[in-house]
C-alpha cells in the first residue's frame, strides 16, 4: 500500500503513536481502566497488551483519583505515564490529583520537579450514553495553569500531537471525541510531531472565521462546502490547542474575514468560545469586525438520553450553515 | 552493627531496638536533629508572630520521634511524600533549616523559591517529594513514585506520611489498594495525632486503630508508640526490609500527639488544657529520647548542652540567611508554572 496514502482511523492512530513512544522510550507505559485483555472501553489500546505485556499496559482498579495520582508519582520520579481515563467525565472522580497536584506541583516547588504525564480523555456527546457519560469537560482543565489541553480533530493529529504529548516535560490532557475514534484518515508512518499550542488553517476562506474544536471542525467543514455553493467564503480554523491558546493565528484570521463564528460541543456558557471571543475583543483585530462575534455551543443542559434531544444539544452541520449565512448576509 | 565489637553488642543486647542497630554516634545524631526539628519550628512560630512570616503554618511539634524514627532507616535517595504538617519529615529527611527557614520568609533561596511556603516545602535532592496542602494528596503519589523504583529497578523505597484525618480519604483507599496487588515498595504512615483539625479520630473514623485497616489490603498493620523513637525506627525498619525484598507495602500507625493548634487559626476548643498539659509533661518524645540516652549511657549533661547550643546557633543562622536572602521578583510572576523549553 502506498505510504503515502495510509488511512488509518483516528483510534488506530493513537494506538500507533502509544506503541511507537513505547518502542521509542522505556519509560513510556499506559494505565487505565480494561485498557488490557478488553482492550479499552473504545478499542483504542486494543492489543497493545499483547505486545507489550502487563508491566506497560498496566489495568488499574476502577480508582480515578489514585490511578491519577499514581501516573502523577509516576511522572514526577522518571517515568513517562500515559493515563487513560475511561470516559471524560470521569475526570470529575481524579480532578484532585489532575489540578492540586499534577499541574501545580512544578510551580510549588519552584521548578525543582516536572510531571511529564499524559491523560486522555475520551469525550462528548452522540453515543447514547447519556448525562454522565458525554460530557465535554475540556474547558475545566483549560483552566488551570500548568496544564496544556489539546484536542485533535483528526487521524493524523492524534497520533502527532500524542506524540508531542509524551515528549512534553509537563503533563498534557488530550481530550478525544468518542465519535472520531471511527473517523479515517491519512497518517504517515513512523514517528512525527504536531506541536501543542498551534492552530490549523483547515480551509481558506475570505467571507468569515469559523474557530471549531474536535468534532466541530469536521462539521465546520461540511457547513461551509455546503456554504461554498452559495458563493459563502468560509476559513476554518482547527483550534486543536485550548492552552495554551495559539492566538496570532485567530487574530490573523479575523483580520482577514472581518467575522468570527466560534462553534464547540461543550456548554456554550462560560466556554472556549467565550474565550475564543473576548481574546479577538481585546485584540486589534477588533477593528477588522464587520459584525458581531457569533457563538454556538452546547445548550444549557445535561446531554440527554433521547436520541433526537441529544443532537439537539449540541451544535449540528445546519445549525453552523444557518448561523455563518446570517453573520455573512449582515443578519446579525 | 557496623563497627561494634562482639563485647559491645552484648553490653546491649537487652536495649531496645535503636541502640542496637545504630551507633552512639548515629543515635546523638538523632537527638540532635529532634532538637533541629522542635527550635526550627518554634523558631518559626515566634517569626510568625513577629509578623516575618505571612499565610500559616501547622507545627508538629511534639510528634518528632515519628518523623526522626520512620526517616532513620531510610537511605538519602529514598523518597517520601509529606503532608501540610512537614517540617519534621523535611528535616530529618536531610533538609537545612537555613533553606527552609528561606521558604517561609518566601525568598529565593527557599526550597521552592519562595512559590511553595511551608504548605509544600520540599526538598527533592533529598528525595522529599514535597508536603502537600490536600490532605491524602500525597498517598497516591508516593504510590507512583514506589511504582516507578519498581519498573525502573532502583531499588528506591518511598514512604507517604500522612495524618489521622487522611485515612478517611478516598484516595488513601484507592493508594493502599493499588500499593498491595501490585506489591510496591511503599511505607505508609499515619501519623495519628488524634484529631483531623477538630475532629477526634472517635468521631470520624470507624476503627479504633487506623492500623486495622490495612488488613482490608493485605498488608501489614502495625502500631507503635510514636514518641517513642526507638519503636518507631524499629517498625519503619522492618517495614523498609520488607519493601526492599519485594514482598510489598505496610501501614504504619504512629500515635502521637500535636502540642499546638492544627494551624495558627486554632483556638483548642476540641481538646481540653489538662490534656494538652500532659501530653507535654509526660509524654513529649524529645525527652523522652534525651532521658533514654543518657540513662543507657550514650551522652552525657555536658553532650546534650553541647546539641542544644549547636542547634540554636544552627537556627539563629538559618533565620539570619532567610533574612538575608533576595525575595522573588514580580517580574518572574509566572515561572515554573511551565518547563522552559529551550
Amino acid at each position: 500500500m502506498d505510504a503515502a496514502v495510509r488511512e488509518l482511523s483516528y483510534a488506530q492512530a493513537i494506538q500507533e503513536a502509544m506503541a511507537i513512544a513505547m518502542d521509542m522510550d522505556e519509560r513510556v507505559f499506559l494505565m487505565g481502566e480494561d485498557i488490557g485483555v478488553y482492550g479499552g472501553a473504545f478499542q483504542v489500546t486494543g492489543d497493545l497488551v499483547e505486545r507489550y505485556g502487563t508491566d506497560r499496559v498496566i489495568d488499574t482498579p476502577i480508582s480515578e483519583l489514585g490511578g491519577a495520582g499514581v501516573a502523577v508519582g509516576a511522572a514526577v520520579t522518571g517515568m513517562r505515564p500515559i493515563f487513560e481515563f475511561q470516559f471524560s467525565d470521569f475526570a470529575t472522580l481524579g480532578m484532585e490529583q489532575i489540578v492540586n497536584q499534577a499541574a501545580k506541583m512544578r510551580f510549588m516547588l519552584g521548578g525543582e520537579v516536572s510531571v511529564p504525564v499524559v491523560m486522555r480523555f475520551p469525550a462528548g456527546s452522540g453515543t447514547g450514553a447519556a448525562a454522565q457519560h458525554s460530557q465535554s469537560l475540556e474547558a475545566w482543565l483549560g483552566h488551570v495553569p500548568g496544564l496544556k489541553v489539546i484536542q485533535p480533530a483528526t487521524p493524523h493529529d492524534a497520533k502527532g500531537m500524542l506524540l508531542a504529548a509524551v515528549a512534553d516535560p509537563d503533563p498534557v490532557m488530550i481530550f478525544e471525541h468518542k465519535l472520531l475514534y471511527k473517523m479515517k484518515g491519512h497518517v504517515p508512518e513512523g514517528h512525527y510531531i504536531v506541536p501543542i499550542g498551534k492552530a490549523e488553517i483547515r480551509r481558506e476562506g475570505g467571507d468569515l472565521t469559523i474557530v471549531a474544536t474536535s468534532i466541530m471542525v469536521q462539521k465546520a467543514l461540511e457547513a461551509a462546502a455546503a456554504l461554498g455553493g452559495e458563493g459563502i467564503d468560509i476559513e476554518v480554523v482547527d483550534l486543536r490547542t485550548i492552552r495554551p491558546i495559539d492566538r496570532q493565528t485567530i487574530v490573523d484570521s479575523v483580520k482577514k474575514t472581518s467575522r468570527l463564528l466560534c462553534v464547540y460541543e461543550a456548554v456554550k456558557t462560560l466556554g472556549i468560545g467565550a474565550e475564543v471571543s473576548a481574546l479577538v475583543a481585546e485584540s486589534e483585530a477588533f477593528d477588522y469586525l464587520d459584525a458581531p462575534i457569533v457563538r454556538l455551543g452546547g445548550a444549557e443542559t445535561p446531554i440527554p438520553y433521547n436520541p433526537d434531544l441529544e443532537k439537539a444539544t449540541v451544535p449540528q452541520v445546519p445549525d453552523i450553515i444557518a448561523a455563518a449565512r446570517d453573520l455573512v448576509k449582515g443578519v446579525r | 552493627m557496623a563497627g561494634a565489637s562482639k563485647a559491645v553488642m552484648d553490653s546491649r543486647a537487652n536495649l531496645p531496638f535503636v541502640y542496637r542497630q545504630y551507633s552512639p554516634e548515629q543515635l546523638r545524631q538523632v537527638l540532635h536533629k529532634m532538637y533541629l526539628i522542635r527550635r526550627f519550628e518554634e523558631g518559626a512560630e515566634e517569626c510568625y508572630m513577629r509578623g516575618l512570616i505571612h499565610g500559616t503554618m501547622h507545627l508538629s511539634i511534639g510528634q518528632e520521634a515519628s518523623a526522626m524514627g520512620i526517616c532513620m532507616p531510610l537511605a538519602e535517595d529514598d523518597q517520601i511524600t509529606s503532608t501540610h504538617r512537614g517540617h519534621g519529615h523535611c528535616i530529618a529527611k536531610g533538609a537545612e533549616v537555613s533553606r527552609m527557614f528561606a521558604e517561609f520568609f518566601g525568598k529565593t533561596t527557599g526550597y521552592c523559591k519562595g512559590r511553595g511556603g511551608s504548605m509544600h516545602i520540599a526538598d527533592v535532592a533529598k528525595g522529599n517529594l514535597g508536603a502537600n496542602g490536600i490532605v491524602g494528596g500525597g498517598i497516591p503519589i508516593a504510590v507512583g513514585a514506589a511504582l516507578s523504583s519498581k519498573r525502573m529497578k532502583t531499588g528506591k523505597v518511598v514512604v507517604s506520611f500522612f495524618g489521622d484525618g487522611a485515612n478517611n480519604e478516598g484516595a488513601f483507599h484507592e493508594a493502599l489498594n493499588m500499593a498491595a496487588i501490585w506489591k510496591l515498595p511503599v511505607i505508609f504512615v499515619c501519623e495519628n495525632n488524634g484529631y483531623g483539625m477538630s475532629t477526634s479520630t472517635a468521631r470520624s473514623t470507624a476503627v479504633k486503630n487506623i492500623a486495622e485497616r490495612a488488613a482490608a489490603y493485605s498488608m501489614p498493620g502495625v502500631i507503635v508508640n510514636g514518641n517513642i523513637f526507638s519503636e518507631v525506627a524499629e517498625a519503619s525498619f522492618k517495614a523498609v526490609e520488607r519493601a526492599r525484598a519485594g514482598e510489598g507495602p505496610t501501614l504504619i500507625e504512629s500515635k502521637t500527639y500535636r502540642h499546638r493548634g492544627h494551624s495558627k487559626s486554632d483556638r483548642n476548643r476540641y481538646r481540653t488544657k489538662e490534656e494538652i498539659e500532659d501530653w507535654m509533661a509526660n509524654r513529649d518524645p524529645v525527652t523522652l529520647f534525651e532521658t533514654e540516652l543518657r540513662d543507657f549511657g550514650f551522652i552525657d549533661d555536658q553532650g546534650i548542652e553541647a546539641i542544644r547550643n549547636a542547634v540554636a546557633k544552627e537556627i539563629a543562622d538559618g533565620i539570619e540567611f532567610a533574612k538575608a536572602s533576595p525575595a522573588p521578583e514580580i517580574a518572574t510572576l509566572e515561572n515554573y508554572v511551565y518547563t522552559e523549553q529551550a
